[in-house]
């Protein structure tokens, strides 16, 4: 009957298939403005949803389209945005927002060389901190980074899930080169797409206090329209979610959104590892550099260094207790990364000086090559 | 027979159950209009008989702002700038919904002036309200993009430089399909305009001139509320039709009110209903 999942295997472009995903997710708004590299999502998405009875909006700019995916998401669609680095500075005003209120999307992010302009067609992964620091107070962000056009698509899908059940903003930290990529990339029929939808209230508008929570932490979300009168605000808010203006309620809502991802970053966190069994040697990458990581890691392993790959696919939450674990293993840590050590800093505060820091590392514009990983492997091998 | 004791029954206001009243009293001045824009809006939607459930309220940040946390319907409070495109979300996924945007004039013309415009242009099936009080009332009277030319406020402290919007002009060289303005003091010409705002489709704009007795009427000595309502009663002149661009406001002359725009265009839904039967005989992309 609907074409809205393109069950098949196909060769397809990496934005394609992010497209596809959200479409696959059940994502049916997606507001947008161009910007390199990501613009084919929004092209794909403006061909695609119409025929699905969803709404592809282009908005005046990104503060718009990130206010526009907030709004659609109050009235009960699963929404989407995609942008780049410039786009993304635009959209951490209404992340924030997103955040306060608890408003599931997701929010795509096809990273390019950066800061300002910088460079629109060519790869970087700059954006990392951006991601999670980049709008204003304290907060957790769900960042995920794919390395394939499949996961383009699945890592989509996983973002709507992760979005919806836990009532937050979920950014898809992409980059050109897999955006750019076209290969092969499966898309299972839609009964094996396991979806998650968002808690809804259980209980009658009378009883709904719209910011109460079991042990969950996660509030039951009423949507426009439905009769609970509800009412959301980027104030510190109490349950009835109602603006209260002191420390103590600013304590309580802001502790318990920490604490509500927080507290599920276990089943939230994701990884691969490659090889670590034995590993001396832990590679830590994401995106596309995890590609020559592991390309790097193999060839090590051929020339006798036992290296393993340490793939996050979690960027945020980022693994740290695993990175903890592996201190108690390894005897070096060579983070590889298109920017200056984002995550190197990530990976060097979980160690906590057990193991020494490396880095590989590149400003943007071109890939970093399993050569150079796989150099400076051998060059800290004592 | 004894005589019959009246107990006096407390009197409730006829739009309390349009109100969260666990939320009053509310934080407007003495002398602030909002309140009597925000009961003509409530008048207005009791009048034409819309479910309670189906109206939600947008508003941006400011004093106006706050209207979205008194009024109980589904109402949100969003970032400063933006409760237009936010609303443009919320009305295409509840098209069956009549959404509204409260806002004051910083929030809608300057922060958000590009959305206020774009949303104009693509006639978002949308009203906006916006009350403007000629200055940042909420940062406590700075100037802003409807400030009188030679109004003082705390950042123009020699008097404001530059020139205001003329925003009926603005909104209707943009695309708005209903444009009207009118001051506090016209509660029945704003109540019975705002019923027609919302029975239109597509994007409908009401600017209501309201006194801002702390912010805006201390430094330029225009005195108390009610003051201001006096004045608006000896210099308010009704010219409805009249061009827009004829409706510029000037600091402390006549004051133009009526409505000047009010004209049928499809609207985006209207269209996007077209869109969707066009596209659904699309046969590209079947196979990806």
């Amino acid at each position: 009957m609907s074409n809205a999942v393109l069950t098949g295997t196909h060769f397809m472009l990496g934005d394609h298939a992010c497209a596809e995903g959200a479409i696959a997710a059940g994502c049916r708004f997606f507001a947008g403005y161009p910007i390199t590299p990501a613009t084919e999502i929004a092209e794909r998405m403006a061909r695609r949803l119409p025929q699905l009875g969803g709404v592809y909006i282009q908005m005046e700019d990104e503060l718009a389209s990130m206010a526009a995916i907030l709004g659609a998401s109050c009235g009960g669609m699963k929404t989407m945005t995609a942008t780049s680095g410039p786009g993304l500075s635009l959209m951490l005003e209404n992340i924030g927002l997103g955040i306060m209120l608890e408003i599931p999307c997701v929010v795509v992010n096809v990273q390019r060389g950066a800061p300002s302009t910088g460079l629109p067609t060519l790869v970087g992964q700059g954006d990392v901190m951006q991601a999670r620091w980049g709008s204003h107070g304290d907060y957790e962000i769900i960042a995920l980074a794919p390395s394939s056009v499949q996961e383009m698509f699945d890592f989509t899908v996983l973002a709507f899930n992760l979005a919806e059940r836990y009532r937050t903003p979920v950014i898809l930290l992409a980059d050109e080169a897999v955006g750019h990529l076209t290969e092969r990339v499966v898309i299972p029929p839609p009964e094996e797409i396991e979806l998650w939808e968002r808690p809804r209230p259980t209980v009658p508008p009378e009883e709904y206090l719209p910011y109460a929570t079991d042990e969950s932490l996660i509030p039951p979300m009423a949507l426009a329209g439905e009769g609970y009168f509800v009412h959301m605000t980027g104030l510190t808010h109490d349950e009835r979610g109602y603006p209260i203006i002191n420390g103590e309620a600013h304590e309580r809502l802001v502790r318990r959104l920490l604490e509500k991802i927080r507290k599920h970053a276990p089943e939230i966190i994701r990884y691969e590892e490659v090889l670590m069994d034995d590993a001396e040697v832990a590679v830590v990458s994401y995106g596309i550099t995890a590609r020559s990581a592991l390309r790097a890691v193999r060839e090590a392993r051929r020339q006798g260094i036992r290296a393993g790959l340490l793939r996050l696919i979690t960027v945020w939450p980022f693994p740290e207790d695993q990175i903890r674990e592996l201190s108690r293993q390894v005897e070096l840590f060579v983070v590889a990364e298109i920017n200056q050590g984002q995550i190197r800093r990530e990976v060097e505060r979980a160690a906590a000086g057990q193991v020494p820091v490396a880095g590989v590392h590149k400003l943007g514009g071109t890939l970093i090559t399993p050569d150079e990983i796989l150099e400076a492997l051998w060059v800290r091998k004592p | 027979m004894g005589t019959q004791t009246v107990t006096p029954q407390a009197v409730q206001h006829p739009y309390t159950r349009y109100l969260r009243t666990d939320r009053l009293p509310h934080i407007w001045c003495p002398g602030c209009g909002i309140g009597i824009a925000m009961g003509a809006f409530l008048a207005a939607v009791d009048e034409l008989g819309i479910p309670q459930e189906k109206v939600a309220v947008v508003s941006g940040i400011g004093c106006t702002g706050r209207v979205a946390g008194y009024v109980k319907f589904d109402s949100y409070h969003t970032t400063h700038g933006r409760p237009i495109p936010f609303a443009t979300g919320l009305k295409i996924a509840r098209p069956e919904m009549t959404v509204v945007v409260f806002s004051g004039d910083g929030d809608l013309v300057s922060i958000g002036g590009n959305h206020l415009i774009h949303a104009a242009r693509r006639n978002i099936d949308l009203t906006v309200i916006c009350v403007n009080n000629f200055n940042y009332g909420m940062t406590g009277g700075q100037m802003g993009p409807t400030t009188p030319h030679r109004a003082r406020t705390t950042t123009t402290p020699y008097g404001n430089l530059e020139f205001p919007f003329n925003l009926p002009y603005l909104v209707a060289a943009a695309g708005a399909v209903y444009v009207a303005r009118w001051t506090v003091l016209h509660v029945f010409h704003l109540r019975e305009s705002i019923k027609e705002a919302l029975q239109r489709r597509g994007f409908s704009f009401i600017e209501v001139v309201s006194p801002c007795p702390v912010g805006f009427g201390r430094p330029n000595k225009i005195g108390e509320g009610l003051e201001e309502m006096r004045f608006y009663r000896e210099h308010a002149l009704i010219q409805n039709g009249l061009h827009p661009k004829d409706a510029a406001l000037s600091f402390r002359d006549r004051i133009v009110v009526g409505k000047f725009v009010d004209e049928a265009r499809p609207s985006f839904l209207q269209v996007l209903e077209d869109h969707f039967r066009n596209a659904s005989r699309d046969p590209s992309h079947r196979e990806g």
